[in-house]
């Protein structure tokens, strides 16, 4: 078994990435990731890994890198930050539409503007479309497992597609919290030979990467790429049973606590999870039947597993640390509701958008939203679908 | 000219991963002769064999032959941009409607 | 979590309120603790005013809140008395303890706790840290201060976390220099 040690968040994740030794690395630094680039600088210098680090001068450039490596077939890693995400947006398409696996660290901070180094989930968010699959981590133990997982998902010969993880900037990025590490050798053993199909660089096997697809072939490419995604699930599945047989973690892609006989939930991504799971315990010591429902897993989306969390609430509160600026809630919320529209019984569903910018989310915030659902769960109706959680009128 | 018999394209299932072309050379296929409203005609009494045109082709039209003397135009791709004819320094060549 | 300890370290930028805050944590880990130290982050800049966290739990800890009712508030400079409520939200029953050199009664007619539970004590950390350590590092000895007037540490544990943790960076004079002045501020620690 692994054993346990202090770390922050980054390091945790750089850990890792130590652990996975990757081909390549091509990074960025962006507030607040940049520690997990400098400590992975460091293994590189002091030659505990064997990995090609490419410097660049944006993040644009590092996933552009990361891309030109995956095509050679490369094992391929990154990290980035917010309005460093969003930089990569043009490539985060193209490692996707290319099938190329590779997998990063995204630190959650938020969106400027205003300018903010603090949490959200608006920029991951708003990558939820570019074909990566997403997993979102509550505590440092968990965004260290799932960079472990994703890379044997990634690379998976039924999935091949980028994937990204997701901690919370300082909350867990800058925390330092008790977490288990697999042995090094663990971790070796657990991954696999990364067998790319093609790789740019076989001059035995010419190949052409990115040719253009207009009206005739790109549709056809991109249902490919639709139906991979899909796929994913069953080695999402296979890959995390095998990781908890060697980590002895069990971490179901759609967690919960206290669900079965709730008759009310908050469902939340992150860091917040654990601060809802203390707020559930108290709750329950004065016979308040309410539940927590966390997934870990955002893409592919976990409709089943969040359709069998959610069956015998009377009331749920959806938690989106993101706004789409619809009018209609956050991401979260609106994939939620979409999941359970066609059941026959379900429950009223609301959202909360709370914590932008890194506004601290409180155990009273949480013990409002649950004073709402109670309500809620009560008459059946619920007064506003979309509410903002901890912001000042 | 290209090949104008319909062939049936395969579907999603089928298509290599994320779009590659898992083989060189495929360019061949692609014939760009289709796209030409004026076709090179060369005069070789005219012609000194100075390979100009083999140079400048953008398509890599025109062949040379083993001897090192200028060959056949290929009208699968020439496109008829007419390169070839305003860089012969001897005027070998004239552009006329298809 | 009946048995959650909260912490808050005031200090300056530079004087090691952050580090105070992980070194804390590693001991309490070495004692089987769960642990969280996390900074409050903003504009970084030296001798800007700035706190660090902890939690120390025997159960797992799963709050992710910012730390607002601390059990324990740790005053690295005491000049900080004059600009900020370094009580604010202070359990009934709470510690503060103060790095001055100014005498207990002096100190205490800055601090606005009214007739609530709450003890104060003072320890000369600066003083401490320039005879041990030849510089001023008051973050080490407040730990040493801490770990007296609480009742979840040990003082032998933390040494020895102490030296684990520096023996990274550090060399054997500068450890030395350190767990001296955790010792020192350990007994020279009062109210």
């Amino acid at each position: 078994m692994g054993k346990k040690v202090a770390l922050i968040g980054t390091a945790a994740m750089a850990t890792a990435m130590r652990q996975i030794n990757p081909d390549v690395v091509s990074a960025f630094p962006i507030t607040p990731q940049t520690a997990i680039v400098q400590d992975f600088a460091s293994y590189v210098h002091n030659g505990m890994v064997d990995t090609e680090f490419i410097t660049v001068e944006s993040e644009h450039s590092a996933m552009s890198a990361c891309v030109g490596a995956a095509s050679a077939g490369a094992r391929v890693m990154t990290a980035t930050s917010s309005a460093g995400l969003a930089l990569m947006w043009e490539i985060l398409s193209i490692a996707s539409g290319l099938r190329l696996p590779v997998v990063m660290t995204n630190v959650n901070r938020a969106l400027s503007a205003p300018i903010n180094i603090h949490c959200d989930h608006s920029d991951s968010m708003g990558a939820r479309d570019a074909g990566w699959i997403q997993f979102y981590s509550e505590n440092s133990q968990e965004g260290y497992d799932n960079l472990i997982k994703s890379i044997r998902i990634a690379e998976d010969e039924n999935v091949r597609l980028p994937a990204m993880v997701m901690i919370d900037g300082f909350i867990t990025g800058h925390s330092t919290e008790i977490l288990e590490i697999l042995e090094d050798s663990q971790v070796k053993g657990f991954l696999k030979e990364n067998k790319a199909p093609y790789s740019v660089l076989d001059i035995e096997n010419p190949s052409t990467f990115g040719p253009l697809q207009l009206t005739d072939y790109y549709f056809e490419t991109k249902k490919q790429e639709a139906d991979a995604m899909v796929a994913s699930m069953d080695t999402i599945k296979a890959v995390c049973k095998e990781y908890r047989e060697l980590s002895g973690r069990e971490q179901p892609l759609v967690d919960t606590y206290m669900i079965d006989d709730a008759e009310m939930a908050i469902m939340v991504l992150s860091s917040t999870a654990g601060t809802t799971r203390s707020v559930v315990r108290e709750l329950r010591k004065d016979g308040i039947k309410a539940g927590l429902i966390k997934p870990r897993l955002f893409r592919p989306f976990p409709k089943e597993e969040i359709i069998e969390s959610t069956k015998n609430l009377k009331a749920l509160a959806v938690l989106d640390r993101s706004d789409s600026f619809s009018g209609q809630g956050g991401p979260l919320y609106s994939e939620v509701r979409s999941a359970l529209y066609d059941l026959d019984t379900k429950p009223v569903i609301t959202n909360y958008v709370y914590g932008l910018g890194g506004r601290d989310t409180t155990i009273d915030q949480i013990k409002k939203a649950f004073n709402d659902l109670s309500s809620v769960a009560k008459t059946g109706k619920a007064e506003n679908l979309v509410n903002y959680l901890g912001v000042r009128e | 000219m290209a090949d104008k018999t319909k062939q049936e394209k395969p579907g999603y299932k089928t298509i290599p991963m994320g779009g590659m072309i898992p083989r060189a050379g495929s360019s061949e296929d692609y014939k760009t002769g289709d796209w030409r409203v004026k076709k090179p005609v060369r005069d070789d009494e005219k012609c000194i064999d100075c390979l100009f045109c083999y140079i400048f082709c953008p398509e890599r039209a025109v062949s040379v032959t083993e001897d090192g003397k200028i060959g056949k135009i290929n009208l699968d791709y020439c496109k008829g941009c007419g390169i070839c004819a305003e860089e012969c320094p001897k005027d070998a060549i004239k552009m006329e409607l298809e | 979590m009946e048995d959650l300890i909260e912490i808050r370290w005031h200090g300056r930028g530079g004087q090691g309120a952050v580090t105070a805050s992980k070194l804390l944590a590693t001991a309490a880990v070495e004692e089987g603790y769960y642990i969280q130290a996390f900074p409050e982050y903003g504009a970084e800049r030296m001798g800007a005013p700035v706190q660090s966290f902890n939690r120390v739990s025997k159960d797992k800890i799963e709050l992710h809140s910012q730390v607002k009712e601390p059990n324990y508030v740790l005053v690295l400079d005491p000049t900080l008395l004059e600009s900020i409520d370094i009580t604010e939200g202070i359990k009934d029953g709470g510690i503060i303890i103060i790095n001055t050199h100014e005498p207990l009664e002096e100190i205490k007619k800055k601090i606005n706790i009214g007739d609530r539970d709450i003890k104060i004590y003072t320890v000369d950390a600066n003083k401490i840290s320039v005879d041990e350590i030849k510089r001023t590092m008051p973050n080490t000895p407040m730990i040493g201060a801490l770990v007296k007037v609480s009742d979840f540490l040990n003082i032998d544990s933390l040494l020895k976390a102490i030296r684990k943790f520096l023996s990274k960076k550090f060399p054997e004079k500068v450890i030395k220099g350190n767990l001296n002045a955790i010792k020192r501020a350990y007994e020279e620690v009062g109210n």
